[in-house]
């Protein structure tokens, strides 16, 4: 596979990862429990959304068909994103919020912490600057994860029905597709089923102070590679994508 | 604009560039903040090489303007305003002088953390007030993507902190 197409689909991956999550999180405005955890959300939403911008445009240079970051964001279909099944899994309660943020910010410090070694100046650039935003996340989503543990019968039962539920889909986030395997075997990424032992490590950690039993992880589901993804992704992009295709290159 | 002397030129740009006050925490400037990484002027062309403070900061798009609308009035008609995200923009390019007008401003200024441990703890934040270091993180989002809301525990004043980035 050529070197610049594989980056190319990998940078799609990551942001598009980013671009749906950070759609999720604004959905949360105005509806977080509290106004300091609204604030957090959207800031969070912010960060994710940025992070997409500067993956997407890059990847969009690398493909060298003359799309922009806009382009990639609002004018493809559901079959062509590449992001994680997991965020785009609704806005359930706010401990699936929770849960959700807080499976991918263990793995996004993880694998940034990585891709900041990248043979790849750009994405190394990238991935020191995303390792900070997503350590204050992490810091923030995990916290939570401990609140809600240890909180109130009704919180517990919660975070727990959230993340037996949401667990569906860690699989997904440490299978490689043909483009990671080409880019490991050249320095440029991490492959990333070697994150794994430490994610798992991190999340028994937080569940053990949360006091939350850690659900076994023998799920299969994976639409990262091959572009299926549950029907909650469809109705998310029928929203964000509405204006630039009921008027094709509206601009404000 | 016939100025074809580069080094005075850009050096020109970068006072200029200097004047141009952080729109988010106007007493600091955007070189201050160390947002313009490089001026280059070739006798025609200016260009002016930024990085983003977060990825999301929405005042990016701010700086952008302000740097184009601050060339025009200096008679630059072709400005290139170019974005890089390597190396990294850190909190340590922020200058000890502008940190210190930050402190007097009542912006805790950005405290490096012991270690590089994205699962470590978080540093002290000392009052900007008082100097106290006995200070409570009320939430880690504020206002800016760039600042977290502290109390301190002895003045009972309530203030935001530039993270530490």
């Amino acid at each position: 596979m050529d070197t610049n197409q594989a980056l190319f689909q990998y940078c799609l991956r990551l942001g598009d990862t980013n671009l749906i999550l950070g759609h999720r999180l604004a959905e949360m405005c105005s509806r977080a429990p509290f106004l300091e955890e609204d604030v957090a959300l959207t800031n969070f939403a912010l960060d994710h959304t940025g992070q997409a911008e500067a993956l997407l445009q890059y990847a969009g240079q690398l493909e060298g068909k003359g799309r922009t970051e806009d382009d990639l964001a609002y004018l493809r279909p559901e079959w062509e994103y590449r992001n994680m099944l997991l965020v785009e899994q609704p806005n359930t309660d706010f401990a699936y919020v929770i849960v959700r943020q807080w499976m991918l910010d263990t793995y996004q410090c993880l694998l940034y912490d990585q891709l900041r070694q990248s043979k790849d100046a750009v994405l190394a650039g990238m991935a020191t600057r995303f390792l900070k935003e997503a350590i204050y996340h992490y810091r923030h989503s995990s916290s939570w994860v401990e609140r809600l543990g240890q909180g109130t019968d009704e919180s517990q039962r919660r975070i727990r029905q959230a993340l037996d539920d949401l667990w569906k889909f860690t699989p997904e986030m440490f299978a490689a597709d043909t483009s990671e395997i080409a880019l490991a075997a050249l320095g440029i990424v991490p492959e990333s089923a070697d994150l794994l032992p430490q994610w798992t490590v991190n999340m028994a950690r937080v569940c053990d102070k949360a006091g939350l039993q850690m659900p076994s992880g023998d799920h299969a589901s994976a639409g990262i590679k091959s572009g299926r993804h549950t029907e909650h992704l469809g109705h998310l992009l029928a929203e964000m994508q509405y204006l630039q295709r009921a008027y094709p290159g509206a601009k404000w | 604009m016939t100025i074809y002397d580069t080094t005075s030129t850009e050096e020109l740009v970068w006072e200029r560039l200097a004047l141009i006050p952080d729109p988010e925490v106007p007493v600091i400037s955007i070189t201050e903040l160390g947002v313009v990484r490089d001026v280059q002027w070739d006798g025609r062309q200016l260009k002016i090489v930024i990085t983003p403070t977060y990825t999301g900061c929405p005042a990016m798009q701010l700086f952008v303007a302000e740097i184009r609308a601050a060339m025009h009035e200096q008679g630059f008609d072709d400005v290139v305003i170019e974005t890089v995200y390597s190396p990294a923009w850190t909190t340590d390019w922020i200058s000890p002088e502008a940190k210190e007008k930050l402190r007097k401003y009542g912006i805790a200024p950005p405290v490096k953390g012991a270690s590089d441990d994205p699962f470590s703890e978080p540093p002290v934040v000392p009052c900007p007030r008082c100097g106290s270091e006995h200070t409570t993180l009320q939430s880690q989002f504020g206002a800016t993507a760039c600042k977290a809301l502290f109390t301190c525990d002895d003045c009972k004043e309530p203030f935001e902190y530039f993270k530490h980035f």
